[in-house]
């Protein structure tokens, strides 16, 4: 059941986004940012965590979910020591992924030239 | 050969993109990858005894590295061209982005060029992140939840 909700979710944020792409003048930026804001306002109800209960990795992987991680970080910080919490917990969750990504594209840009 | 006549001729040869059938084809492969993240995280979790929210940080890492490395091979250039959102949606558009644009400015020097561009493509993500992080999280510091 989850595989089917992987499926589904993972398919229609894709297929919104190609949709959006297709018809009108925005750039691929454009709709990643779009869809990063809202990743973080279905947080702030709750949505958020009730899909990846039913969707699995399949709302991780997109880029809403991580809107979603940098807003549900900071909450969880901001429940624990006040308003403080917003600037100290926003990256908690998502330090993992930026700080591969950062270092990775260097190695890799210091090893291959680009290919075109 | 006067303006009207130029534009029909520039309709001719205009691409015609199917925009039905892109859109399918980017569900179809979309869910695809939603599907094999949902199998990996099921893997890591069982074979590394890990829960299942480790799990779902190092699916998004699997898939992170693989983009980069395919990237700088060159041949994530060329899917990307051709499934698009399929590929951009995912954190593998991130990955890609920022690694692209390492490669492209390395000729410049390691800090001009490397240093100052490697956030050009993929730091709108993060700006528009932590917008929202203080926009929603004051709305719901305010409201209480």
């Amino acid at each position: 059941m989850i595989y089917l909700g992987s499926f589904l979710y993972c398919g229609i944020v894709c297929m919104i986004s190609q949709i959006i792409l297709d018809n009108t003048n925005l750039t691929p930026g454009h709709v990643t940012s779009l869809f990063v804001v809202i990743g973080g306002f279905l947080d702030i109800f709750g949505i958020y965590d009730k899909i990846v209960l039913y969707c699995g990795a399949g709302a991780l992987v997109p880029i809403t979910s991580f809107g979603h991680l940098l807003v549900h970080g900071a909450m969880d910080m901001a429940g624990d020591i006040g308003i403080m919490g917003l600037t100290m917990g926003a990256f908690n969750l998502t330090a993992a992924g930026i700080t591969v990504a950062i270092f990775l594209s260097f190695v890799l840009a210091l090893i291959f030239k680009p290919k075109h | 050969m006067n303006n009207n006549e130029y534009q029909e001729f520039v309709k001719n040869y205009t691409p015609h993109e199917n925009i039905f059938k892109n859109a399918l084809l980017t569900f179809i492969l979309g869910g695809i990858i939603g599907v094999l993240s949902e199998l990996l995280l099921e893997g890591y979790s069982i074979y590394l005894n890990l829960p299942r929210k480790e799990s779902g940080i190092l699916v998004i890492l699997t898939l992170i590295v693989i983009s980069s490395i395919l990237t700088a091979l060159g041949v994530m250039d060329l899917l990307v061209s051709k499934f698009k959102s399929a590929l951009l949606i995912p954190i593998t558009g991130f990955a890609h982005s920022m690694t692209s644009a390492s490669l492209e400015y390395r000729k410049e020097g390691l800090v001009t060029g490397i240093g100052a561009n490697i956030f050009k493509l993929s730091g709108t993500v993060i700006l528009y992140g932590i917008v929202s992080v203080y926009f929603f999280g004051i709305i719901r510091l305010i409201l209480g939840w």
